[in-house]
């Protein structure tokens, strides 16, 4: 009944190939979250801009982005758009998705942030004299960034994941594609995907402990 | 010199300024007392320009505050404001809560700043609280510090928005005591405020605001003694009992 015959050294002999996906599995997360936060800031000034348009865009964009499966924003990003001829190859797509999802929940991550923070202490920075935009900057935004520091590493985390998904849409060459191909080749499926998992969990361990690590030294008071 | 005349200020169908005609004089201290809702807070946002008035006019130093071309930002260097609730920076020391301002509004270096923020804190009493963050000071240090921040821009004029009122009865003391140190130093002041031994005490002349309107204004002596208008007997004998 049981029969399998573990292999690991055939599975550990592949390490380094899976450990080049890795490479690009961070490299995916990391510029995904650089443009999600560059969005997300952008959606939620969109949203407290009080304009009609810009208030639905934001809207839109953060209901879809939480409410439908992280695969189908990454499914609309390669074959929905494809259906209007616009083909992009499955790194840009995957890319697009995962940004798509970071920044509308980081967006909302943020308009909570900029929300705890009383109206009090922009009053206070303006009555000495700081402009509006110095007021925010020092006074209003690192107070923000301490409250929006944990979901972003959370978010963080979430895009490391979701990278496992761009193989739906033609992904080889992150962590996750380039196990499915080994798979293919080898069949050794259960030690390949069980270091892969070993793989993510050292991956998202370290963002945890860098991001306390940092957050130890930020954020002193 | 802070001259006022004939503002009228609304929020939504409620004026809470009915045509306010006041002028202080620098070095003059003048106290302003009223109930809840008389307007006397209201006026102090006015002067610095923080809220819009509908009509009337404000002049600081001769500058109309709410003149369209005016640099409110540089305007409010002159004018330091504490208000009831300290708004201490929470992710700044004690030390970096003064020298924010001086620093990033008066482009002074960060030596020179830490100088001044030092020399300002000890001047209010805390000068053993240099690199302690806000949320280990009491109510009445937070207090001080805010006191010792606007101070730290070396504003002409102080404006103190019930300074007090949100403080543990035993704290009260030393905030007062750091205003009497301030009045005795010559420091032009408005301060609005329901302490009415401290405004007898300190007061060149006293305010009183009723409804929007300023009811009465004279000496200490004439306010709390001989009041004019019985409308400011009738709160002073309230208050005193």
């Amino acid at each position: 009944m049981f029969s399998y015959t573990f292999q690991w050294k055939q599975a550990f002999a592949k390490l380094p190939l899976m450990l080049d996906g890795a490479l690009v599995t961070v490299e995916i997360a990391l510029l995904s979250m650089a443009l999600g936060i560059v969005l997300a800031v952008a959606l939620t000034g969109f949203r407290l801009s009080g304009n009609r348009f810009l208030v639905a865009v934001t809207a839109a964009w953060v209901e879809v982005a939480r409410n439908t499966p992280a695969l189908f924003q990454i499914y609309m990003a390669h074959f929905g758009i494809a259906s209007f001829g616009v083909h992009l190859s499955p790194y840009v797509s995957l890319l697009i998705g995962i940004t798509f999802n970071n920044a509308g929940y980081l967006s909302e991550n943020f308009r909570g942030a900029l929300k705890a923070i009383p109206d009090t202490q922009a009053r206070a920075a303006r009555s000495l004299g700081m402009s509006a935009v110095q007021a925010f900057g020092y006074v209003v935004l690192p107070q923000m960034l301490r409250i929006a520091f944990l979901p972003i590493t959370n978010q963080m985390v979430w895009a490391i994941l979701m990278t496992s998904l761009g193989v739906t849409v033609g992904m080889n060459f992150d962590l996750y594609g380039v196990t499915q191909d080994l798979n293919a080749l080898t069949f050794r499926t259960f030690e390949l995907f069980a270091l892969a998992a070993v793989i993510f969990y050292v991956i998202t361990k370290i963002i945890q402990i860098g991001a306390r690590l940092i957050a130890n030294r930020l954020f002193r008071y | 010199m802070i001259e006022i005349e004939n503002v009228r200020k609304s929020f939504g169908p409620l004026e809470v300024l009915k045509g306010i005609d006041l002028t202080v004089k620098k070095g003059e201290v003048l106290t302003i007392i009223g109930g809840s809702g008389s307007g006397k807070s209201t006026l102090l946002t006015c002067i610095n320009g923080l809220e819009p008035i509908d009509s009337g006019r404000i002049r600081v130093d001769g500058t109309e505050v709410h003149a369209r071309g005016t640099d409110l930002n540089k305007l409010r260097r002159k004018l330091g404001i504490v208000f009831q609730q300290w708004n201490a920076f929470p992710h700044l020391t004690v030390i970096e809560n003064v020298m924010l301002a001086p620093r990033k509004v008066l482009g002074i270096g960060k030596a020179e700043a830490a100088a001044i923020a030092e020399k300002q804190l000890s001047h209010v009493g805390l000068g053993d609280k240099l690199d302690v963050y806000p949320s280990r000071l009491s109510g009445g240090q937070q207090q001080r510090m805010a006191i010792a921040r606007a101070l730290a821009m070396s504003p002409g004029y102080m404006l103190f928005d019930e300074v007090t009122s949100a403080l543990d009865p035993q704290l009260v003391g030393e905030v007062l005591d750091t205003l009497r140190m301030l009045a005795s130093e010559g420091m032009t002041m408005i301060c609005v405020t329901h302490e009415m031994k401290f405004a007898r005490e300190v007061s060149d002349r006293v305010a009183f605001f009723s409804k929007g309107v300023m009811a009465e204004i004279g000496t200490p002596q004439q306010i709390f003694d001989a009041p004019l208008n019985a409308e400011t007997a009738a709160f002073v004998k309230l208050t005193q009992d």
